[in-house]
C-alpha cells in the first residue's frame, strides 16, 4: 500500500470535488459527477442496470478521462461479464491489456467455506489494494458486495469490515461506486446506505401500461446540491444516457431573428417574416388537413437553406414521408441525400414517453440540428395520459429552446370540443399556434388556416383557405359573405359571378357616359340654333332702328326744305340743301 | 488415509488471529494427520498476488488444496469439530 499513486486533487475546493462519470446527463444532475474519492452507492432492483452502469463508470473514466478503474465482481464472472458488455461496444478485454482497467472476479462458494472462530477480510482489502495499486486505479466498482453476506455467515464480522472497506477506500483515494439489491424496505438488502453516506443513487425500473420506464433519483448527495427528480435513463447500443429533466430557471436565450415557415403567404400573415428561431410552433387540426405537409414544408425550406433539420416520424415511415412530400413538389430525398435532412421514425409504442424523449434528446445531441419537428404528438398520448405528455413536452421544448433549435409539433385533434382541450395540453407552452380546421359546405370539405396565437409577432386574423397543389402549399383568401365564409368551388364561383358583376357595372357605366355625351351635344346644338335666332332678331331690330333715323333725318331736311322754299330764297338755299345731304 | 494433505494458510503479517491460526493448525495435524501433511505459509502482505488464486476474501484463511475437493477454512481454527470436517478428515455431523 506504499505504492499508493493517487496524487493529491490539486482542484481548489469551493465544496466537495467530483469525478466525471461520464455517463451523457448524469454529470448534469449530479452538477459534475459522483464525489471524488469517496464511495457512492447505487441501488436498484434486479435488472435496473447497476451493473451495466458501473462498468460505464469504469469504462468511460479508463477511456474518456485517463483514469484507470477497478471493476470488483462478486456476481458475474469476467468472462461474462465482457460478453455482456460487448454489445455496447467496450472492449474490456483490450483495455485489460493496455492496463486501463481490471476486473477481479470474487468467487464465494458457501459450500467450499468452513467457519471457525474469529477472521477477518483482510485478504479482499489486499486484493482491492493490489489491483489498485498495480493499475493506478483512480475509480473502483464493487459489484455487489452484498453478496459477501450470502457467503459468509458471520454478520457482525461483515458489517465491520464493510464499513472498514469504506474507510479502505477513501483512505487509498479512488472514486469507489458500490451496488447493492434494493431490500424489503430499506434502500438496500443489508443496509448498505448505512455505510455510504455521500452519495446515493436509486435505479428503478417501472412497466406502466405494459411499458417499461427505467428511472434513476438521486436520493442523496451530501455537500452538494443535485437534481431530485426521478431522471428516466435509456440503455442502448451506446450505453446509458440520463436525461436531465427540467432545468429549474427559465432563463433561457432568446432570439429575435425569424425562419421562414416555408409558405410565403403564411409568412404573410405572420408579419411578413415566420417564426422566430428557437420557437415552438404547434401544427393542429383534423385527419387529413395538411399538417404533415406543413411540417415537411417547413422541414424543406429549412434544408432549402442550408441549416439541419431533424424529423422524428412518429406515424408515417420517412420513405412514406418523401414519396407523399414529392407528389407535391417537395424533394426531401435530395435533402436526406445532401445530410440535411434526417429522419427518426419510431412506434410510439417502442418504449414509454420517458424513454421516448430520451431518445429524442440523444438524436438531438448526435445531429444537433436547427430545426426539429414531431409529427405528430397525439400519437404520444396512446402511451400516456394528457398531462404526461405534457410534461415530457414541456421538458423537451425547455431543452429545444435552450439549444436554440426550432421545433414544430403535429397534432391531431379528433373533433371540435375534444380539440380545444386536448391541444390545450400544450398549446400554453408553445409559442405560436396554427390551426386547421374544416370547413365544409356545398359538398366539399376544405381547410380553413388560422392563426391562433403567434407570441410577439403582429400576426393576421384572418382565416384563410389552405390549398394543396402540385407546386406545394399556399393559402388563399377566403369570402366572407352574408352566407357565412365561402370555400373551395363556392369560393370559385363567388369569384366568377363578381368579376362578371363588375364587366356588367363597368359596360352601365360606359353605356351612360355615352348618352350623357350625346344629349350634350344635342343641347349644344340647339344653344347654337337659339343663339343664331336671336342674333337675326337683333338684325332685325337694328335694321328697324336705322331706317327709322334715316327717315327722321330725310324728313328733317326735306322740312328745311320746303319752309327755305317758301321764303324764297330759292338759287343758293338749293344748294345749301345739296351741300348738307352730301354730308 | 493414504492421502498427503497440502495444507495452504493464508496470513496477512503476524497477527494476533494468523498466530492462532497456525498454532491450531499445526496442533491439529500433529494430532490427525501426523506426517502426511505439508503446511505453506503464505503473507499475503509480502504477496499480494497470491490472494485472487485462491479466492481469498478472509484472513486467515486455510485452503486444503489436495485431496479433491478444494476447500476452505476460514478463521482462526479455535473449533477442531469444524476444522475436521473442513478437512474431510470427519464426515459432516448428521443433525
Amino acid at each position: 500500500m506504499a505504492k499508493n499513486t493517487s496524487k493529491p486533487k490539486s482542484e481548489p475546493m469551493t465544496g466537495i470535488s467530483k469525478t466525471r462519470t461520464g455517463i451523457s446527463g448524469l454529470d448534469e444532475i449530479t452538477l459534475g459527477g459522483l464525489p471524488s474519492n469517496r464511495p457512492t452507492l447505487i441501488c436498484g432492483e434486479a435488472g435496473s442496470g447497476k451493473t451495466l452502469f458501473s462498468i460505464e463508470f469504469i469504462v468511460r473514466g479508463a477511456l474518456d478521462y485517463n483514469e484507470p478503474g477497478v471493476f470488483m465482481a462478486f456476481e458475474e464472472k469476467a468472462e461474462e461479464l465482457k460478453v455482456n458488455v460487448a454489445s455496447l461496444g467496450f472492449d474490456l478485454d483490450q483495455l485489460e491489456k493496455d492496463k486501463k482497467i481490471r476486473i477481479d472476479y470474487v468467487h464465494i462458494d458457501r459450500s467450499e467455506i468452513e467457519e471457525t472462530g474469529e477472521y477477518d477480510l483482510e485478504g479482499l482489502f489486499i486484493r482491492l489494494g493490489y489491483a489498485i495499486d498495480s493499475i493506478g486505479a483512480k475509480r473502483v466498482v464493487l459489484d455487489t458486495i452484498e453478496n459477501l453476506f450470502s457467503g459468509l455467515n458471520n454478520d457482525g464480522i461483515l458489517r465491520s469490515e464493510i464499513r472498514r472497506l469504506f474507510q479502505f477506500l477513501k483512505s487509498k483515494g479512488v472514486t469507489a461506486i458500490i451496488t447493492g439489491e434494493r431490500g424489503e424496505k430499506s434502500l438496500t438488502r443489508q443496509g448498505l446506505e448505512e455505510y455510504v453516506s455521500d452519495c446515493v443513487i436509486l435505479l428503478d425500473h417501472r412497466i406502466i401500461n405494459q411499458i417499461s420506464t427505467r428511472r434513476l433519483r438521486i436520493v442523496k448527495y451530501r455537500g452538494s446540491v443535485h437534481g431530485t427528480n426521478e431522471y428516466p435513463f435509456l440503455i442502448d447500443n451506446e450505453g446509458i444516457s440520463v436525461l436531465p429533466v427540467t432545468s429549474l430557471e427559465l432563463n433561457k436565450e432568446v432570439s429575435s431573428k425569424c425562419v421562414s415557415s416555408g409558405i410565403p403567404a403564411l409568412d404573410k400573415m405572420l408579419g411578413h417574416k415566420g417564426f422566430y428561431k428557437g420557437s415552438s410552433i404547434l401544427a393542429s387540426g383534423t385527419a387529413g388537413t395538411g399538417k404533415t405537409s406543413i411540417a415537411a414544408s417547413f422541414a424543406n425550406v429549412t434544408c432549402l437553406r442550408k441549416e439541419k433539420c431533424l424529423f422524428f416520424a412518429f406515424e408515417e415511415s420517412p420513405k412514406q414521408i418523401i414519396r407523399n412530400m414529392r407528389s407535391i413538389g417537395m424533394d426531401l430525398q435530395a435533402h436526406l441525400d445532401s445530410g440535411y435532412l434526417s429522419f427518426y421514425a419510431s412506434r410510439p409504442t417502442l418504449y414509454g414517453l420517458e424513454m421516448h424523449l430520451v431518445a429524442i434528446h440523444k438524436a438531438i445531441r448526435k445531429f444537433k440540428p436547427d430545426v426539429v419537428i414531431l409529427d405528430p404528438i397525439t400519437n404520444l398520448i396512446t402511451i400516456g395520459s394528457v398531462s404526461e405528455v405534457k410534461t415530457m413536452l414541456v421538458r423537451l421544448i425547455d431543452f429545444l429552446q435552450a439549444e436554440q433549435i426550432t421545433v414544430m409539433f403535429t397534432a391531431l385533434t379528433l373533433n371540435n370540443i375534444v380539440n380545444e382541450q386536448t391541444d390545450e395540453g400544450v398549446s400554453s407552452l408553445v409559442d405560436a399556434w396554427l390551426l386547421i380546421r374544416d370547413i365544409e359546405n356545398n359538398g366539399e370539405r376544405n381547410r380553413g388556416l388560422y392563426i391562433m396565437k403567434s407570441r410577439g409577432m403582429k400576426h393576421s386574423n384572418q382565416v384563410r383557405e389552405f390549398v394543396i397543389t402540385d407546386g406545394g402549399l399556399d393559402l388563399e383568401d377566403v369570402f366572407l359573405t352574408e352566407d357565412g365564409v365561402l370555400t373551395g368551388s363556392a369560393r370559385a364561383a363567388r369569384l366568377l359571378l363578381e368579376q362578371t358583376g363588375e364587366v356588367i357595372h363597368a359596360q352601365a357605366i360606359s353605356r351612360k357616359d355615352r348618352e350623357l355625351i350625346r344629349k350634350k351635344k344635342v343641347l349644344e346644338s340647339k344653344i347654337d340654333s337659339l343663339r343664331s335666332e336671336f342674333e337675326s332678331v337683333e338684325e332685325e331690330l337694328n335694321k328697324v332702328y336705322v331706317e327709322e333715323a334715316l327717315k327722321k333725318q330725310i324728313m328733317g331736311d326735306t322740312l328745311s326744305k320746303m319752309t327755305d322754299l317758301r321764303r324764297g330764297n330759292t338759287g343758293f338755299s338749293s344748294k345749301k340743301i345739296v351741300k348738307k345731304n352730301k354730308k | 488415509m493414504g492421502k498427503t494433505y497440502e495444507l495452504r494458510l493464508y496470513v496477512a503479517g503476524k497477527t494476533t488471529k494468523s498466530v492462532v491460526a497456525l498454532e491450531n493448525l499445526k496442533k491439529i495435524c500433529e494430532d490427525h494427520l501426523a506426517g502426511k501433511y505439508s503446511i505453506e505459509v503464505v503473507d499475503l502482505l509480502e504477496k499480494p498476488q497470491l490472494a485472487e488464486g485462491d479466492q481469498i476474501l478472509a484472513i486467515p484463511t486455510l485452503v486444503k488444496k489436495v485431496p479433491e475437493p478444494v476447500r476452505k477454512i476460514i478463521g482462526d481454527l479455535s473449533n477442531v469439530e469444524k476444522v475436521l470436517v473442513g478437512l474431510d478428515i470427519r464426515p459432516k455431523p448428521v443433525v
